[in-house]
């Protein structure tokens, strides 16, 4: 009997919270996301007018350096190659999987994608993020000829000469 | 005006009067908006090399104050890294390729065709279109400065880092492309002085009468000639097309050689100081000339030396790259050759000294410079020894060691010589006299700045300070040494606005001076001052290599020459036997079409390689319209 | 009394501008070898040179004292010729002086190249051997070994034994840089694509600052290194500590600074051994608290000044490529702590 009483009071307090209507959410959750990075082109209700999140490194010649070197560094190039794409896709194309506006390459970087797209989100600062998107787009001719490098120093991915690895070194 | 002869009689005198008129109509330059991009004549060529040469040694001398500014404390925070290392490359490129060549190229534009006794150089067009290249090359350099593309690689911008994952943006590109302005600028000039010097030259002044500048000009042509083409692989096909077209002479990364870039930059750019510095050998011969009142000793001597200086100054280049771990054996011949080209200029050197020993001292302002040039130059030389040595350059490259060095040399030995040239040569420019006095306060005020300014910096250089740095650390100990030589860079400015206001002063207060005002011996001292568009009435004849110390009668003239064309008289190489006339194109726009539209081409190729073929047919539509067929200058109108 | 103050002021200049540090960054205060040889041929050079310019300057300033008095100015006008003997008197002393010219530059030709021979890489086999990559804008060192868990990689300052050889065997990442340190030995330029090599021996123990002396972008000037000669008994205990993996973290403090580090992108860039952090593109941090100094000699290694470089790396070498990694206030002190305890 008693046992019974307990499993239902536990049963009690374990089924509180499904009943329980949180009628205000807390500030936090009240954010809407960004419809910036939008994927569909289908909205409901009418159309609403697009924030516009243009990429404040848009034609700067050092920030597409940076982020050349920056996609090296981070090893981007291990999956993506030079563009030309590998374990992952390519980075030179026309047919964007997840769309290849700023924002949306912005948002490819900071969330993730699936089946390996690693998220660097609260791992790289916004300014990197936004080299990186100019970069990107660079290799796709979007960003003007003058700020553009033409093409990289780099043809192979990992060259057989020398990195910071000292010869045999195994840590 | 003024003849070579004194005029014998009244009927003489009206016929050279009514020549003197004929030859002004058909020798003026037409004046008005368009006439200014048409001119042809050598002199006012010649002149606008100078001014705008001046003006970009002023701009290139704020970017020295303001380096030396930066400098002058440690830990300063005037100029940024970034900013700091624009102005540097600029300065160094604005001094190397905008001043010292451009300004000796105008010294003999201006003077060669009056020493030598002729009207014009060899292609009067072609003396044009040099000019507005050279001006073009210039503005483009600045202009990037509009667009915060100034380069920021250093003058010689090595590779990797001018490549262009290392120097983004447009800096070096528009370096890259400077240059091939420049460089066509130079081998225009040094074209047309080889065949100014070699045909047209007064009858009866045979090689070795001609004046030991125009040796000089005609080495450094040479010179020109087989170096403007290294620096054009260099900087154009290697480096600009690596960084616009994808190509991988320099790129390591790729299979390409940073050190080739360093050998055919250097290839050209040992040459280039030599380039810059004999034609101050010509000068200092003539102001020597003028102001010990005799011939220069060894006149041959120096001649052979000065061809010997430019021979062996294309042997030399790797002692620029002694640092590089190339191999023992082929360094130690460039160490040989380094330390050997000090024996030709020694002798030069000696040669002058004992000029000086031997002739009647006439100290003008001209004359302190050359005294300064000694002084300084054989500092510059000696060091210069001592960086030959590889042991010594294996501490002192990339110092402010070398910094010392080469600003020892080239201010020393090419810009002391020119200030000496400015005042020596005033009077024929402008018709009068500049102020001696404070031309030779001038002198004390550069002289005194400038070795405040970099003596230290030998010991800065050995003390461990690198070049290019933007700043130091305080526990370093170089804090007083760089204040010291800022303080002797200020002093160089005051002496430069002095020099500037005493120019600017003397063109319109100076004492009138006659064609001849230091009874020199050579002929651009017969013409007038400033000389006729024509410059002699009629062309001289000489008899020996001081025309004007000749007595009188042996002077005499060239005679039947036509007044109502721009005739000049051809004559052999060697003896300048006369042997036929020749007429030269007047005023016409077309050379400054053709290089607007090759600036146009090459300016949008910085952005665009397909410009490159806008340049082509541009600059072929100006060169079409400069060559358009016509009738023979001598039967038309 | 006054000429006390003048010779006081000159020799106060001298050493001021002489500096007056004992082992200050200088090649006139040779403490290797090679830095020896190298100084002993600059004095010669000096001296030999010296007089020879004053002799010139002699010969100059005598033409000019020597000019015409006041009595024959009236002839200064004039040009002449002078007598033709005269003139072969001169002709003969310039000779003269070019032949001996030739004579004194070959002696000084043949004793550079003596000297550049005993001071070349020599082979020697008891030699350390010390790989150098040049990178924007920090020197990686490694000390090779045939065994590879005895290889010891560092960054920024070299530690080395008295009296041995060391070769320094280097080469760049990027652009070209130039290994100097001028108390021990000439620079040698570190160029990508190739490898460049010179010996340095110190014969004393001490501390000595070099720096990189080929233009190499916009942090050129604060690209420094230290190279530390010690006894040999001292050195080898430095590399045995070297060896060791990083010192774990021994108290909460210290763990949570771990964890900001791996949980920054620290990580990506930078290696800690005995850590999951193994980026290879920036300074080796496994013996961060060992070295004297961080950001390649630009500021003494303190707290203080790692927490402020780390905050702002932007402010103290503008332009560099450390991130600037935004971290929260309670953050910076653990992290601190952490890498200040990597010795």
């Amino acid at each position: 009997m008693r046992i019974i009483a307990v499993a239902a009071g536990c049963l009690a307090l374990a089924s509180c919270q499904t009943g329980k209507e949180n009628l205000r959410p807390a500030p936090a959750r009240l954010a809407v996301y960004s419809d910036a990075a939008r994927e569909s082109q289908i909205q409901p209700g009418g159309a609403l007018t697009e924030p516009n999140v243009t990429n404040p490194d848009y034609g700067s010649a050092f920030a597409i350096s940076e982020g050349q070197r920056l996609f090296d560094w981070y090893n981007c190039s291990g999956c993506h190659a030079h563009g030309g794409g590998g374990i992952g896709p390519p980075l030179i194309k026309t047919q964007w999987i997840y769309g290849g506006e700023p924002a949306n390459i912005f948002d490819t970087i900071v969330k993730g994608r699936p089946n390996g797209m690693p998220s660097w989100g609260g791992r790289i600062p916004q300014y990197q993020i936004w080299e990186l998107v100019a970069f990107v787009r660079s290799l796709n001719h979007e960003e003007p000829t003058a700020s553009t490098a033409p093409r990289g120093d780099n043809i192979e991915i990992n060259p057989a000469n020398i990195t910071n690895k000292a010869q045999g070194e195994t840590k | 005006m003024s003849t070579l002869a004194e005029l014998p009689s009244p009927q003489l005198a009206a016929e050279l009067e009514a020549e003197h008129q004929a030859l002004r109509r058909v020798w003026n330059d037409r004046g008005g908006f368009w006439g200014w991009f048409s001119v042809t004549t050598h002199q006012a060529i010649g002149m606008r090399y100078i001014v705008t040469a001046f003006i970009f040694l002023l701009l290139g001398g704020v970017e020295a104050l303001l380096m030396r500014f930066q400098l002058a404390r440690p830990e300063n925070t005037l100029l940024g890294p970034d900013l700091y290392n624009r102005i540097f490359t600029t300065h160094g490129t604005t001094m190397m390729f905008l001043f010292a060549v451009p300004v000796m190229e105008g010294m003999s534009v201006y003077l060669v065709p009056l020493m030598i006794g002729t009207r014009n150089v060899a292609f009067p067009r072609l003396n044009a279109f040099g000019y507005w290249m050279y001006l073009a090359g210039g503005l483009v350099l600045y202009g990037a400065a509009f667009f915060n593309a100034l380069p920021n690689a250093g003058w010689f911008s090595y590779p990797p880092l001018s490549g262009p994952q290392y120097s983004p943006g447009k800096g070096v590109d528009v370096w890259a492309q400077m240059i091939t302005f420049t460089e066509i600028s130079a081998m225009c000039v040094a074209v047309e002085i080889i065949v100014t010097i070699f045909r047209m030259r007064a009858p009866g002044m045979s090689l070795n009468r001609i004046p030991l500048f125009c040796w000089g000009s005609l080495v450094q042509s040479f010179m020109v000639i087989f170096a403007m083409p290294s620096v054009m692989i260099a900087s154009t096909v290697m480096l600009l097309n690596d960084r616009t077209i994808g190509t991988h002479f320099v790129n390591p990364a790729e299979g390409g050689d940073p050190l080739l870039y360093q050998h055919v930059f250097w290839f050209f750019g040992h040459p280039e100081v030599y380039i810059i510095f004999i034609p101050a050998l010509g000068m200092i011969s003539s102001i020597l000339e003028a102001d010990t009142r005799r011939g220069v000793l060894g006149y041959p001597a120096i001649v052979l030396s000065q061809v010997a200086t430019a021979f062996i100054g294309f042997g030399l280049w790797v002692h620029h790259m002694f640092a590089t771990g190339l191999p023992q054996i082929g360094e130690a011949y460039f160490t040989a050759a380094s330390m050997m080209i000090a024996i030709t200029t020694g002798i030069i050197i000696f040669c002058w000294i004992a000029t000086l020993w031997s002739g009647r001292l006439r100290l003008t302002t001209a004359l302190h410079f050359v005294f300064g040039f000694l002084f300084i130059f054989v500092i510059g030389g000696l060091t210069g020894v001592m960086l030959a040595s590889i042991p010594l350059d294996l501490q002192e490259h990339d110092t402010y060691f070398v910094v010392a060095h080469f600003h020892y040399v080239l201010i020393g030995g090419a810009l002391f010589p020119l200030f000496g040239a400015f005042h020596f040569w005033f009077p024929k420019f402008t018709g009068r006299m500049i102020n001696e006095t404070l031309g030779k306060i001038t002198f004390w005020m550069l002289f005194i700045g400038f070795n405040v300014t970099f003596f230290p910096m030998h010991i800065l250089g050995l003390n461990g300070m690198t070049r290019r740095i933007y700043t130091y650390p305080v526990e370093m100990g170089w804090g007083p040494a760089n204040a010291l030589a800022t303080v002797g860079a200020c002093i160089i400015a005051l002496g430069g606005i002095l020099f500037i206001a005493n120019v600017l002063n003397s063109r319109k207060n100076g004492k009138v001076a006659g064609s001849d005002p230091w009874q020199a011996g050579t002929l651009e001292w017969a013409a007038a001052s400033p000389p006729e568009p024509y410059n002699f009435v009629r062309l001289p004849v000489v008899n020996g290599r001081y025309p004007l110390w000749l007595p009188a009668e042996e002077r005499a003239a060239v005679t039947g020459m036509r007044t109502d064309k721009r005739e000049i008289l051809i004559t052999a190489s060697v003896d300048a036997e006369p042997q036929f006339l020749h007429v030269l194109p007047s005023t016409t726009i077309w050379p400054f079409l053709a290089a607007l539209g090759a600036t146009i081409g090459l300016v949008g190729s910085i952005l665009t390689f397909s410009w490159y073929y806008v340049a082509v047919v541009l600059a072929g539509i100006g060169l079409l319209g400069w060559f358009w067929p016509r009738r023979p200058l001598e039967q038309e109108g | 009394m006054k000429r006390r103050a003048i010779a006081s002021f000159f020799i106060a200049a001298a050493i001021t501008l002489n500096g007056c540090m004992s082992t200050r960054q200088s090649a006139l205060d040779a403490t290797g070898i090679e830095a020896r040889s190298i100084l002993h041929l600059w004095w010669f050079f000096l001296i030999l040179l010296g007089t020879i310019f004053a002799i010139v300057m002699i010969l100059t300033l005598g033409a000019l004292l020597r000019r015409q008095p006041a009595s024959e100015r009236q002839f200064v006008e004039q040009h002449h010729t002078p007598p033709q003997e005269r003139e072969r008197k001169l002709s003969r002393m310039v000779s003269g002086a070019g032949v001996i010219t030739g004579l004194i530059l070959f002696a000084l030709i043949v004793i550079s190249v003596i000297t550049g021979k005993s001071i070349a890489p020599s082979g020697a086999s008891n030699a350390l051997l010390v790989t150098v990559h040049g990178n924007q804008w920090w020197w990686y060192f490694s000390y090779d070994n045939d065994d590879a868990s005895k290889i010891v990689v560092t960054a920024n300052e070299l530690h080395i034994p008295v009296g041995r050889p060391v070769l320094i065997r280097g080469t760049s990442l990027d652009v070209i840089h130039s290994f100097w340190v001028p108390n021990l030995m000439g620079k040698r330029d570190l160029i990508p694509s190739r490898i460049t090599e010179e010996y340095l021996t110190a014969d004393r123990p001490g501390r000595f600052r070099g720096q990189c002396a080929e233009f190499c972008g916009l942090e050129h000037a604060k690209m420094a290194l230290w190279i530390i000669a010690e006894p040999p008994d001292q050195f080898q205990a430095w590399m045995n500590q070297q060896l060791q993996p990083s010192v774990a973290p021994d108290d909460p403090d210290k763990q949570r600074g771990l964890q900001v580090f791996l949980n920054h992108e620290c990580i990506f860039c930078h290696n800690i051994n005995g850590t999951p952090a193994h980026g290879q593109v920036a300074p080796d941090l496994t013996h961060l608290a060992s070295r004297s100094t961080i950001a390649a000699g630009t500021l003494p290694n303190t707290k203080g000044n790692l927490a402020g470089w780390i905050a702002d790396p932007q402010r103290i070498k503008p332009g560099n490529y450390m991130a600037t990694v935004p971290l929260e206030s309670g953050d910076m002190q653990p992290l601190v702590d952490y890498l200040e305890s990597l010795k």
